[in-house]
């Protein structure tokens, strides 16, 4: 039980990385990686909410929206999964607005230094795909918690990765037009072949 | 502008790929062959369509303080619409995007032209301005898809173009641009490319590495 639970965390961290295997959340994370401090705070960021949204997600997966959850009823069979779509955004926008207003009140530095980029993850796709992932692959709910905190971590980990990265290329000569945006989309490109690396290692 | 040029400027002036940076993780994510790029980009033309059209023409009457999640709540009806046809019509190419017809709803193009867009203009501009960014999105991801499948494996579409090793042709299938990491290569040095002929797109340099004209000291 706690072995499987470490498994999918470590899986979610390295080999199933959000951003550099399955590449999702790619136009926060190539906009906002210029300094390792800002993708510190938005790695946080991101962590917390997939905690959230990833576990929630998936209990009103399975109540509710899963073919047969609502049996009970006795309505016939319902088989409201295709409604994922649009509760798993409206549930993501609720929760992100929430965690927005309790950390203003109890951890005002932290809110401050995450500033605009908390309301943004609602529309980060590594966000909906966590929860999309997590429904493809029938995780219960202790997988799905591990699997949040895990995707999360993968996340915060490439972006700031990535901004450190991009810190020390600054003082780098290249090319003119490969300057900015051409670069950091070449080295995003060698992090990504180095975790492909990674998948042998944990099985 | 004219309607024209809303549809033009956004095909590669205004590239929502490579200019804009907005709607990276699905042109990354799909685009190791050219079938599925080309259902994607369908999808994302008829989604963007569907709710540039819809938002400039409610962009009187929805209340300022709750128009994000209205707006999220129009595209994700249109997803959910494009997400059934796809399921219906190319079972196949609905495995293989899985997770990705969904995440159209986070694809920030889409949000990205709603909000800077179609919430202050008509809805004809609306629409070419949609139909422009949907294009000029294709483009990219076909051009990448196009590569990738043609590199990887010699073929496009099932015709053989480059005959392989195995088949007894003398073309070795590059085994990395079935890597997702090569439509970073390809992206990266595409953006290059683009930059290097039209040089105003180029970034403002942070660090200039030419010397200073030559200054009395003060």
């Amino acid at each position: 039980m706690m072995s499987d639970f470490f498994d999918i965390l470590l899986r979610a961290v390295f080999v199933e990385n959000l951003a550099l295997v399955f590449l999702l959340g790619m136009c926060t994370y190539i906009a906002v990686s210029k300094n390792v401090e800002t993708a510190i705070g938005l790695g946080i960021a991101v962590i917390l909410v997939q905690t959230i949204t990833v576990p929630l997600n998936n209990l009103i997966y399975q109540q509710l929206l899963a073919p047969g959850a609502l049996d009970w009823l006795d309505m016939g069979s319902l088989d409201l999964s295709f409604m994922k779509f649009v509760v798993f955004i409206g549930v993501i926008a609720a929760s992100v607005q929430i965690l927005d207003m309790v950390m203003e009140r109890y951890t005002p530095v932290l809110h401050a230094t995450l500033g605009v980029y908390l309301p943004l993850l609602t529309v980060n796709c590594a966000i909906l795909g966590g929860s999309l992932l997590m429904v493809q692959r029938n995780y219960d709910l202790t997988q799905s918690v591990a699997y949040g905190i895990g995707s999360g971590i993968g996340w915060a980990l490439a972006i700031i990765i990535f901004a450190a990265i991009r810190e020390r290329l600054r003082y780098s000569n290249v090319p003119r037009g490969l300057e900015g945006l051409g670069l950091a989309f070449v080295v995003t490109g060698l992090l990504a072949f180095g975790f492909s690396g990674i998948n042998g290692v944990v099985s | 502008m004219s309607i024209f040029t809303h549809f033009t400027q956004p095909l590669l002036r205004e590239n929502p790929i490579t200019v804009q940076i907005l709607g990276l993780c699905s042109a990354l994510a799909v685009s190791r062959s050219l079938e599925p790029a080309l259902i994607m980009s369908l999808s994302v033309i008829a989604v963007l369509l569907f709710s540039n059209l819809s938002i400039s023409l409610l962009r009187h009457i929805m209340p300022r303080s709750i128009r994000l999640i209205l707006e999220v709540t129009i595209i994700a009806s249109a997803v959910i619409v494009v997400d059934e046809l796809i399921k219906t019509f190319a079972p196949d190419v609905s495995d293989y995007l899985s997770v990705f017809v969904g995440l159209i709803i986070t694809n920030c193009i889409i949000l990205g032209r709603a909000e800077t867009f179609a919430i202050h203009h008509g809805p004809l501009e609306s629409l070419a301005d949609a139909l422009g960014n949907g294009v000029g999105y294709a483009v990219i991801l076909i051009f990448v898809a196009l590569l990738r499948e043609l590199l990887g494996t010699g073929a496009i579409l099932d015709l053989q173009l480059l005959p392989t090793i195995d088949e007894g042709g003398w073309y070795r299938p590059n085994q990395i641009m079935s890597y997702a990491s090569s439509a970073f290569f390809i992206i990266g040095f595409l953006i290059w490319g683009i930059r290097s002929w039209r040089i105003e797109q180029l970034e403002d340099e942070e660090y200039p590495t030419t010397p200073a004209p030559y200054r009395e000291s003060a």
